[in-house]
């Protein structure tokens, strides 16, 4: 930007569009909330990052002994702790990115009303220390899988695109919940039964395989179960994906679109009602 | 000379509740709901509106810098949130050129769990500064802010004075070529107001743009070239900042300081007004410290009271009495002319000795044995003017001073 560049502020006329080079321009600030929200995170906790493992460990556990034990659901042929670890590591991903990216904007309420920022910064610096739970759960499922001998196959070097799978449609729920939020506190009740929710309406316990053939297609209108299934088939080497996978991927596309939407309608009064 | 803000037909409309933060979907639904069932469905209550700021034009040169007077809720804060573009004006359209460094508040985005360094970065990243430039001048900033050692310590176990400091020293440091500022040299101790002054001068003088917002008319009048009055989200004044401030101070300033007194039929003696102006007779109301200035008491006296005496005193709002001049203190002895019957106008001239600041000035009558008329809070006394960066002390004695060679005792 020259200098001599006059920088306008007007009423907003029509539809807006995020500016997508604009956050380019401040990934720095990305970069350091994200890192704010890292170090603040396992600061003064004496197991540090193992807590990461808190969440997919408990949920391995608590599944493990109802599901498989009681229940004796099936998991796609592979041993059924693997089959859920999976299962909980990429639906904490999702779910933690998901809550803090609705939280992204009351959080950092003191910078949206003091300081000019692309909005979109928070939601987005809000997702990324998921990632580094994410690396420390995927650790442990590396040792997991040596451990039992289970081999990936080939695919697994599609694993980026899952994770990011996951971290975009987080990002997309996010950004609506997120422009909710700002003017709503409800959206944080809401988002805590709609999580609860979800997780029993994705394949994290039982595989989708379980749903009745004629039923796949509505049920893969929940993005999370393609993502899971394309999750466990990159890592467990599970049967790929079939066709419904695509619904999935149009919901989050749709989703995401959804988000960006909403969020840069409602970006230019997040200070005056936040 | 090429503008570097510029402001046109500039509006802002808050709606009452909203901003409040308490808005709940019930609220929400329960409102949308009402206004359907209302006639025309879209008519909004137009009382429920508020212009924060209306019809505001200004054009600011390069360099120039700018103070923004005036009272409370004049929508200073909120001019200067629309050209930092931290909210969209309702009508109208504001301009900045080049790069926009907003200080509404210190240490924006600081976070207590993290060290000195850690925030550092942070906030800077948070003020727009690129991660190589505040690394080029860490040095400069810990050293402005006297934190030293404790720069790897975790903020939260800092003074909150070294937490402002710290905030300061990295906002003292933001290189933009618009700085907006609000208010932050209300923190601090005095020295550590009178660094940032001097940080803020030295930004004007290379060429930056300043606009700043202070209740500190003292540093308005220091900082500021020109200044712009708001008042109800108006502009009321714009230019020479020792004008712009004259008017607002002439305004401001409510005429308190002239009152009238109703008789008391129950006693003999009765205080019929007060009047504190300044000893050359400026206008009412408004008083320049470093004038003296006259408190001028209407005394009925209806019944001969002899040995009547009056004082007069002055004391802070929050009830040191610094001053408790007598009528007798001046000792003509012998019944004075206060003791007869009438109404005797009586005024005392004070030397420039407080503080600017408010008063209350008290009026006593009586006499050695009993109080006649004792008037706490009479009249207000406000003084305006500079305390010289010493905010702290009451009173200035303007003591003599020389200096001399002196010879090795």
């Amino acid at each position: 930007m020259s200098p001599s560049a006059w920088v306008e502020n007007r009423p907003t006329a029509g539809r807006r569009a995020l500016d997508w080079r604009e956050v380019w321009r401040y990934r720095e600030l990305v970069a350091f909330l994200a890192l704010r929200d890292i170090r603040v995170r396992y600061k003064q906790a004496a197991f540090g990052m193992l807590w990461a493992l808190a969440q997919p460990l408990a949920g391995l556990l608590v599944f493990t002994l109802v599901f498989d034990r009681l229940a004796g659901v099936p998991s796609d042929g592979v041993p059924y702790p693997l089959f859920v670890l999976v299962g909980m590591t990429f639906w904490t991903l999702f779910s933690g990115g998901l809550s803090a990216a609705t939280a992204s904007l009351v959080a950092n309420s003191s910078l949206v009303t003091k300081v000019y920022f692309p909005r979109v910064a928070a939601p987005l610096a809000s997702v990324l220390p998921r990632l580094v739970d994410l690396s420390v759960t995927l650790v442990l499922l590396a040792l997991l899988l040596a451990v039992t001998g289970t081999l990936p196959g080939p695919q697994v070097l599609l694993l980026p695109l899952v994770v990011l799978w996951a971290v975009g449609l987080a990002f997309g729920v996010g950004l609506t919940l997120a422009t909710v939020q700002v003017r709503f506190r409800d959206a944080h009740h809401a988002l805590t039964l709609m999580v609860q929710l979800w997780l029993y309406a994705s394949p994290v316990a039982y595989p989708s395989s379980l749903v009745p053939a004629e039923w796949r297609w509505a049920y893969a209108l929940n993005p999370v179960a393609g993502l899971l299934d394309s999750a466990r088939w990159v890592l467990l080497d599970t049967r790929p994906p079939a066709a419904p996978v695509l619904v999935s991927l149009a919901v989050t596309g749709l989703l995401l679109v959804l988000g960006v939407r909403v969020f840069a309608a409602g970006e230019r009064r997040f200070a005056d009602v936040i | 000379m090429t503008n570097a803000i510029e402001v046109e037909g500039l509006g802002k409309r808050y709606r009452l509740g909203e901003g409040l933060a308490s808005g709940t979907l019930r609220d929400a639904v329960s409102d949308g709901v009402a206004r359907a069932l209302r006639r025309g469905g879209r008519s909004r209550d137009e009382a429920a509106d508020v212009w924060a700021l209306r019809d505001v034009d200004l054009a600011v040169p390069q360099g120039a810098s700018l103070g923004i007077v005036g009272r409370n809720g004049a929508g200073k804060s909120t001019l200067l949130k629309v050209l930092a573009r931290i909210t969209e004006p309702t009508v109208g359209v504001s301009r900045t050129r080049g790069a926009v460094g907003s200080l509404l508040e210190v240490g924006t985005g600081f976070h207590p769990e993290l060290t000195g360094r850690e925030n550092v970065f942070l906030n800077a990243a948070v003020l727009g500064m690129p991660r190589a430039v505040v690394a080029a001048r860490l040095d400069d900033i810990v050293d402005f802010s006297g934190i030293g050692r404790f720069l790897d310590t975790p903020v939260k176990r800092y003074s909150s004075g070294m937490y402002l400091r710290l905030a300061f020293a990295v906002a003292a440091h933001v290189d933009a070529d618009v700085l907006l500022v609000d208010e932050v040299l209300a923190v601090g101790d005095a020295e550590f107001q009178r660094r940032c002054l001097g940080r803020m001068e030295d930004l004007g003088r290379s060429g930056r743009t300043v606009v700043f917002i202070s209740h500190n008319l003292d540093a308005v009048l220091r900082l500021c070239s020109t200044a712009l009055w708001l008042d109800g989200g108006r502009v009321r004044g714009v230019g020479r900042t020792a004008d712009v401030v004259d008017d607002y101070l002439r305004e401001a300033t409510p005429d308190a300081g002239r009152r009238s007194f109703a008789e008391d039929p129950d006693s003999p003696v009765s205080l019929l007004g007060i009047d504190v102006r300044e000893a050359d007779g400026g206008s009412a109301g408004r008083l320049r410290r470093e004038e003296p200035f006259v408190v001028e008491v209407d005394l009925g006296v209806r019944e001969r009271v002899p040995g009547l005496d009056l004082a007069v005193s002055v004391e802070t709002l929050n009830g040191v009495r610094l001053l408790d001049e007598a009528l007798s203190d001046t000792a003509q002895s012998g019944p004075g002319p206060l003791a007869g019957p009438g109404r005797h106008r009586v005024s005392l001239t004070l030397p420039p000795l407080l503080m600017p600041g408010e008063y209350l000035v008290n009026v006593w009558a009586g006499t050695t044995y009993e109080t006649l008329v004792w008037e706490h809070g009479a009249a207000r006394l406000r003084l305006e003017g500079s305390h010289q960066a010493r905010p702290d002390r009451l009173l200035a004695a303007q003591g003599v001073w020389t200096v001399t060679a002196a010879a090795p005792r």
